[in-house]
């Protein structure tokens, strides 16, 4: 899934995110942090994965799964649109 | 560039967690997901690779500083006293020899229960057989062994008046009394009640008839007793009735067996503090009963001996039940979901227990709230409604906590079958005490008629 | 004692149902000024006393009792580490059982409480008033507490309509018939559980006194307030010093008896004949403190320096005809500021 972050989200280092359109305040862990900056330079979703890959011990389905999970809450919290 | 050089950074799943008022924040909570890698030395990984998962391990060591600790708190106290493990909060055998070894008796429930303890060795006159079902051949067998029987109802002590006909010895018994200890709910569906005088009307039946030997009185007030003081009160009522009876009929109790019902370490559901917190010690409930039995009045030499049938307060923490995460689910509200192989049919008491669970791997700072499910198509199969865990992925590990008592004797063969249970030994080697069920073992049991046996699809 | 203190202080829930942290905080600065380095604990983000920049040094976010003393006492070796706490005021009740059992851990790490025991903490439950009442020879309303629906006729008898019907711990009905007492049983049992405490009604004023015991039986401070202004909350939103000796006698009366060691509260009712009669006590001080502060009675720094082991003589006098009228106050705070308290813990 291809995920665009909506222009007005600003994600600080230490991973606190606040949506000035809702109110809404979340904290985020920092491979979150990272993979939103991923999301923001609009990469498509196998570019991120190769992306955490190379840099995390880890292999591509893990990440592909997790990958999934978080763009479904960032679309819950309506912090991303699909595109 | 030269990015290939640098050693890669240790993954973990993204997460994102909503910053509410009222959300309890994870500062400080570090301890609650540290990893258990090691039980007793021994690594958790390892026992699952050679025993398979989901697995329940028992630590001997655990039991043994346990029980001592318990038998420290009354006898530092207390001239006589008596432990007699409670056979259904664990029986398989090698729990119940660790206790015999440590001196304690058995206290049985069935007659299933008290054919273990012969069976492990136990001296007839050391059983306790407790219980609201003894049938006559069950009590000819107590009564031919000397054990020691609580007559539970006026029934079961007319039936034994009865038995005596038959049988050349005196049986050796004891009443169960129920009372009120200002605590609720009042168990008084077990036994004869104090404040009614039913108590006193069956001892004078057993005296006056003068066909067995009234050794001892019983209580067991409840289970998970959060308040020792209530064991005072129960002790008071006792100690009353054994002087009563010295009194009256000119006897001696022997002994006064305040039951169970010693609260372990886990938290029940619903309460704010853990039970780790809240739960008197041994010290608080031994201080309790055995200042109340000092101070009642008995002499000296007519002291009685003080028995105590705990079970849960002795084996719970003992035992762990580690096993495998199957999958992770995202709910349709949001919450994550942890799919274990270990669910309801092996941990009863996640009914009532908010168990603790932690991880068995290393893992990071951040946490996520998670519904735990066992492996069960079932809706009832959760584990744990709510707990905070780092993030968990399929294959990793976890261990249940707190889960000795109860759990290996109250366990369903259901959907999946039982598996091994691995003693840790007081220097380190792992043994199976128990063997995981197979197929076989199951279908054993079955008989096919003949004509079922065929069909075509 | 030395010059220079720092305190931690909890509740600063300054909200409209207040806890006592920023109260206690006031009379600490009162005392000594900026001799005393202050540190907010807080439970949740949005405390407000976590932004009163001016009455707080530094807050750190600590875990729920809930998570266990284990988790609560690494925090507090955490925060001890950085800032050397020489005192630390829990002004929760829910904490107040997790700090009275940590509290000689933390004298070990050289941080003082200034706390009532367990056995005091246990008898003055509501549910047990009555036992209480008479082990100290006080008058408290009748009570009764029943385990089963069954026992409320019998105890009925015993009272006069209207009946308050409460919860063990929490929970309170005004019952003015049958009907309505066992529908506000089945209410609170639902809710809380088994026991229901039945307790007669008193008609009256409603009287409270702050009151600090020195552990040894003697009262160093007690004032009495009544309260002017309730919120819907039930909370005082004004409140004068009254001049009652008999409020005062009381308290005496109970501390000398049970030789209470810290801040209390007590709640007191006042009926037609003159009877007083207490309905609750609170194991720490009110929200409504720096009332007896201003009055000339500065409890939680005496409290600081029992703690300390100095000699701290009783107070004898407060300025009767002082009134306390709380206001509330919007707060602008930075986004910096919250968003360093919830991802770092610390502000």
């Amino acid at each position: 899934m291809q995920l665009r972050i909506k222009g007005n989200i600003a994600v600080s280092e230490s991973g606190f995110v606040f949506d000035p359109s809702t109110g809404d305040s979340y904290s985020i862990n920092p491979i979150g942090v990272e993979i939103i900056q991923l999301m923001k330079q609009t990469l498509s979703e196998k570019a991120i994965v190769d992306a955490i890959v190379e840099r995390y011990q880890t292999e591509p389905q893990t990440v592909e799964k997790d990958l999934y999970d978080f763009c479904n809450l960032l679309v819950k919290h309506q912090l991303a649109d699909r595109i | 560039m030269a990015t290939q050089t640098i050693e890669k950074l240790r993954y973990e799943r993204p997460v994102i967690t909503s910053l509410n008022a009222g959300v309890t924040n994870k500062f400080g909570t570090k301890s609650l997901h540290a990893p258990l890698s090691h039980i007793d030395g021994v690594s958790v990984k390892e026992i699952i690779q050679k025993y398979g998962s989901p697995v329940f391990i028992l630590s001997e060591r655990k039991i043994r500083q346990t029980y001592r600790e318990a038998y420290r708190a009354f006898t530092s106290r207390y001239p006589k006293v008596q432990f007699a493990w409670s056979y259904k909060t664990n029986y398989i055998n090698a729990v119940c020899n660790v206790f015999h070894q440590e001196g304690c008796w058995a206290e049985v429930v069935s007659i299933f229960e008290y054919k273990k303890a012969i069976g492990n060795g136990v001296q007839g006159k050391n059983i306790i057989f407790n219980g609201p079902e003894k049938t006559d051949e069950d009590l000819l067998l107590a009564i031919q062994n000397d054990s020691l029987i609580h007559i539970d109802h006026l029934d079961e002590l007319y039936q034994i008046i009865e038995l005596t006909t038959k049988i050349k010895k005196r049986p050796r018994v004891a009443i169960r009394v129920n009372m009120d200890t200002g605590v609720y709910p009042m168990w008084d569906r077990f036994g004869f009640n104090y404040e009614t005088g039913q108590a006193w009307d069956a001892i004078n039946k057993i005296i006056l008839t003068d066909k067995m030997d009234l050794v001892g009185l019983h209580c067991h007030i409840g289970t998970f007793m959060l308040s020792a003081n209530a064991y005072a009160v129960a002790a008071i009522k006792l100690a009353d009735l054994a002087l009563g009876i010295k009194e009256k009929h000119k006897q001696n109790i022997e002994y006064i067996d305040l039951g169970g019902g010693f609260a372990s370490k886990n938290t029940l559901k619903g309460s704010f503090l853990p039970g780790s917190d809240t739960i008197p010690t041994f010290d608080d409930y031994a201080d309790a009963i055995c200042s109340t039995l000092l101070n009642a009045g008995f002499t000296k030499e007519n002291l009685p001996m003080l028995i105590l049938e705990s079970g849960r307060a002795l084996i719970d923490e003992a035992g762990f039940l580690a096993g495998s995460v199957i999958a992770n689910k995202r709910l349709s509200d949001g919450r994550r979901a942890i799919v274990m192989d270990m669910g309801v049919n092996l941990l009863f008491t996640s009914f009532w227990y908010d168990h603790r669970i932690s991880p068995v791997e290393e893992s990071g700072n951040h946490t996520e709230n998670a519904v735990i499910y066992g492996p069960l198509c079932m809706n009832i199969d959760i584990v744990r409604e709510s707990v905070t865990l780092p993030p968990l992925k399929k294959g990793d590990h976890a261990v249940i906590h707190t889960v000795g008592a109860y759990n290996m004797t109250q366990w369903m063969q259901f959907i999946a079958m039982r598996p091994n249970v691995v003693l840790i030994d007081t220097e380190g080697k792992t043994h199976v005490i128990r063997n995981r069920e197979t197929v076989d073992d199951l279908n054993k049991m079955e008989v096919m008629p003949e004509h079922l046996k065929k069909f075509k699809l | 004692m030395k010059q220079q203190l720092t305190v931690a202080v909890s509740g600063l829930n300054n909200t409209d149902n207040p806890g006592p942290g920023i109260p206690v905080i006031r009379a600490l600065r009162d005392w000594k000024g900026n001799d005393i380095r202050i540190i907010g604990i807080s439970y949740d983000n949005l405390e407000p006393g976590l932004f009163m920049r001016d009455l707080v040094d530094k807050s750190y976010s600590v875990p729920f009792p809930s998570g266990g003393t284990e988790n609560l006492m690494l925090r507090l070796q955490y925060i001890h580490e950085i800032e050397k706490i020489d005192f630390i005021f829990p002004n929760f009740d829910a904490e107040l059982f997790t700090f009275m059992k940590i509290a000689p851990e933390l004298e070990k790490m050289g941080i003082k409480t200034f706390l009532p025991t367990a056995d005091q903490f246990e008898e003055r439950h509501k549910y047990r008033l009555s036992e209480f009442g008479e082990k100290y020879g006080l008058s408290v309303p009748l009570s009764i507490t029943i385990g089963s629906i069954s026992e409320v006729p019998a105890a009925l008898n015993n009272f006069e309509y209207p009946v308050v019907v409460k919860g063990k711990f929490y929970d309170a009905y005004i019952a003015y018939n049958l009907e309505q007492v066992y529908s506000y049983f089945h209410k609170i049992q639902a809710k809380w559980g088994l026991p229901i405490i039945l307790q007669q009604f008193v008609y009256g004023n409603e009287y409270n006194v702050v009151a600090l015991g020195d552990g040894k039986g003697n009262t160093i401070g007690a004032v009495p307030m009544r309260k002017q202004y309730i919120t819907d909350k039930g909370k005082a939103w004004a409140g004068i010093t009254i001049d009652e000796p008999r409020l005062i006698e009381m308290t005496h009366k109970l501390i000398a008896a049970n030789k209470w060691r810290g801040g209390m509260e007590l709640e007191l009712i006042k009926d037609k004949n003159g009877t007083l009669y207490i309905v609750e006590i609170n194991p720490r001080f009110p929200a409504w403190v720096y009332l007896a502060v201003a009055s000339g009675q500065n409890m939680p720094a005496a409290a600081i320096q029992l703690a300390f082991g100095e000699k701290v003589a009783a107070f004898e006098n407060y300025d009767i005809g002082k009134l306390f009228v709380r206001y509330s106050w919007d707060n602008i705070v930075t986004l910096s500021e919250f968003q360093q308290i919830s991802t770092l813990g610390e502000l």
